[in-house]
């Protein structure tokens, strides 16, 4: 399905991820967080503490009853706050306002289902209201979000995040690369999130293999990055990394306080 | 087998891009991309060649114990006062039509060089029809099933043990079908390279819709000649199949698409009744969205989260539809019935004390919606009758 007939996109969109990352390239951090985990009202307080603490971007979880690309943790986060009444409706609500405090770059992560039922359009319009600057939408693959839904996103301001992997082919990292921007979502291995332990021979040929394509958005380094060892790996290759299941585990272990926060991303960084 | 009907063609075969109508492509992370695309690839190309039709033609006839009879159940068509044919599939070796597709798709893993196969499976009976393959062709399986239905489906759990596959529980969510099928494409997410999936219906991303139904659709192929020798035309005016994800309707239907006046009539499964909160009729309560990789119609509640569906048959206990039915539904090409369990298990009773067949619960629910069509003695009806009953004896015996 890699499709080289679309036009390569050459404007770049007026954006915070854009001007972050126009500002600083190498060691910035991305730390998800489940809205609405561990409390259903925690969602804006964490994201200020993650701001505080220095996080660059952060990636805001929108809940979902079947999220495939993510392991347990992160499962488990998602169910607790579904099942304490978090919805795509609420976070919109929880992050009006935000952007009087917060000024770093916030992504919503999640599945095409729920944005579908809210209605692709109302969705991108309460992104821009709230301040949101990008999506990752794993199971909305590109051929499908270029066909159907590019123009209302672009109208929006709003970019899309693309997953590439060690199996994705050079064409479609080419074409991944000239279709979007923001940055490139790299998944470090085959595999989901929270599953990985260690840094093999093969991942790291797979970094420099990326790194010699010289593509023209910058990259980040997610799954399996969990403390500071993979974290300054991840940046030697990339223009940083994500973290999301060990913070999630952070949070599961202890109260969401600024304190605690500030605690796990010194300890990366 | 018969690859005919040129589905580029017809309104109810799949585009290029994977789509029947507006349902159907292939909604994946792209941690699944290569994977998916390989078999996209090459599953027209394999199935096509001479030498695979060979060897799958020669499985179902002496292994799987094709064809299956198309039967003529004279006293249940006495008592609808229509002519009622019941197509055996439950005549199949392991019990059910399941093991048509897998036996298909554990030839196209081999010719794609795959060591492992993952499955999921809701009742067991899918997940039955892949070990047993694996044993034939000795490879690996690992089969996701729910853990609450390894408590309530234990012989197909023994059944899978003693043909040396790995049964995994599925611990996430509500732990039945739909947990199991998001743990068996999490394992082919960790596994690329060296695993093949096989979905046990005609839903998940684009090629499995098309390429379960076209196994299939050695159903339809076999009910065409058999009725034609039987009365002298090859078209019934109705065909009944149960629905869940719908790979025996699928079967059932395939070589009907195109003939209008044939009506294709799909069993779902209400449960404990359309608004009882218990049901696992999707057609009746679903919506358009996103499941397992397709844009069908599935269960949700408004927030697009999936619905845990209820239904007394576990092979019909799936809050979505393969992509084709719901394209089916859409166009009205296909006439869609909600049955209750209540239904369901009494023309299981039925069928068994007229005609000495105790039918799977799924089928069951196929031969309760013959009593909501409006028959004439000039009807001749094809049922599917997908598999026997002997796996739901705990289940009937609570009504003797």
């Amino acid at each position: 399905m890699d499709n080289p007939t679309f036009q390569m996109i050459q404007t770049i969109t007026q954006n915070r991820i854009n001007d972050l990352f126009a500002r600083k390239s190498q060691g910035l951090l991305n730390v998800y967080f489940t809205a609405g985990f561990p409390e259903i009202g925690a969602t804006a307080s964490i994201l200020r503490s993650l701001e505080k603490a220095g996080v660059d971007l952060v990636e805001i979880g929108m809940p979902y009853s079947d999220p495939v690309a993510d392991g347990e943790t992160i499962q488990q986060s998602n169910m607790k706050a579904l099942e304490d009444g978090m919805s795509l409706r609420l976070l919109f609500e929880q992050l009006a306002g935000c952007r009087d405090e917060v000024t770093v770059p916030i992504l919503l992560m999640g599945y095409i289902n729920p944005v579908l039922q809210f209605g692709v359009e109302a969705f991108c319009r309460k992104c821009k209201e709230v301040g949101v600057d990008g999506v990752i939408l794993p199971d909305l693959p590109l051929d499908l979000y270029l066909d159907e839904y590019e123009p209302i996103f672009r109208e929006y301001g709003l970019l899309n995040i693309f997953l590439i992997t060690p199996q994705t082919t050079e064409a479609r990292i080419r074409l991944i690369d000239e279709q979007t921007e923001g940055f490139i979502y790299m998944v470090s291995s085959a595999s989901i999130t929270g599953s990985q332990s260690g840094v093999s021979d093969e991942m790291l040929a797979y970094f420099n293999r990326i790194q010699a394509m010289n593509l023209r958005n910058p990259r980040l380094i997610g799954f399996g990055i969990k403390d500071s060892e993979t974290y300054q790996m991840a940046c030697q290759y990339a223009n940083g990394a994500i973290i999301g299941s060990a913070f999630i585990r952070h949070l599961q272990n202890g109260p969401a306080t600024e304190e605690r926060i500030q605690e796990f991303v010194s300890a990366i960084r | 087998m018969q690859v005919a009907l040129d589905q580029t063609l017809s309104p109810f075969g799949v585009n290029d891009k994977g789509f029947y109508g507006r349902f159907g492509g292939a909604f994946i992370p792209e941690m699944l991309y290569p994977n998916v695309e390989e078999l996209r690839r090459n599953y027209l190309t394999i199935i096509n060649d001479p030498a695979f039709q060979q060897e799958y033609r020669d499985l179902l006839t002496d292994y799987v114990g094709r064809p299956t009879p198309l039967f003529l159940a004279s006293r249940l068509s006495e008592q609808l006062n229509a002519t009622i044919y019941l197509k055996r599939e439950d005549l199949c070796h392991t019990g059910a039509h399941k093991v048509n597709n897998t036996v298909g798709q554990i030839l196209i893993a081999k010719r794609l060089g795959k060591k492992r196969i993952v499955a999921e499976t809701g009742a067991g009976q899918h997940g039955v029809a892949t070990a047993t393959v694996c044993a034939l062709m000795g490879l690996e399986c690992v089969v996701y099933m729910g853990a609450i239905d390894i408590e309530r489906q234990k012989p197909n759990v023994d059944r899978m043990k003693m043909l040396g596959a790995t049964v995994v529980a599925a611990t996430s969510g509500s732990q039945t079908l739909k947990d199991a099928t998001n743990e068996a494409m999490r394992h082919w997410i960790n596994n690329p390279v060296d695993t093949h999936y096989i979905i046990g219906s005609v839903v998940g991303p684009h090629p499995y819709p098309d390429m379960v139904a076209r196994f299939q659709s050695v159903i339809s192929e076999e009910v065409k000649k058999q009725l034609f020798a039987k009365t002298g035309s090859e078209n019934p005016d109705y065909v009944v199949a149960c629905v869940g994800g719908g790979s025996n309707a699928a079967g059932a239907f395939f070589h009907y698409l195109d003939e209008p006046s044939v009506k294709l009539v799909a069993a779902e499964a209400a449960g404990m009744g359309i608004s009882s909160g218990h049901s696992a009729a999707t057609t009746a309560l679903g919506k358009p969205g996103v499941l397992h990789g397709s844009r069908t119609i599935l269960m949700q509640t408004e927030d697009g989260q999936v619905t845990e569906p209820y239904s007394i048959s576990a092979g019909l206990d799936y809050p979505g539809i393969g992509p084709l039915h719901a394209h089916l539904y859409d166009s009205g090409r296909g006439i869609f019935k909600s049955i209750t369990d209540e239904d369901a298990v009494k023309s299981a009773f039925e069928l068994t004390r007229l005609e000495g067949i105790i039918p799977a619960l799924e089928s069951a629910h196929a031969l309760a919606a013959l009593k909501e069509l409006p028959l004439t003695d000039k009807d001749v009806v094809v049922v599917c009758l997908s598999g026997r009953g002997d796996k739901d004896l705990a289940t009937y015996s609570k009504y003797l």
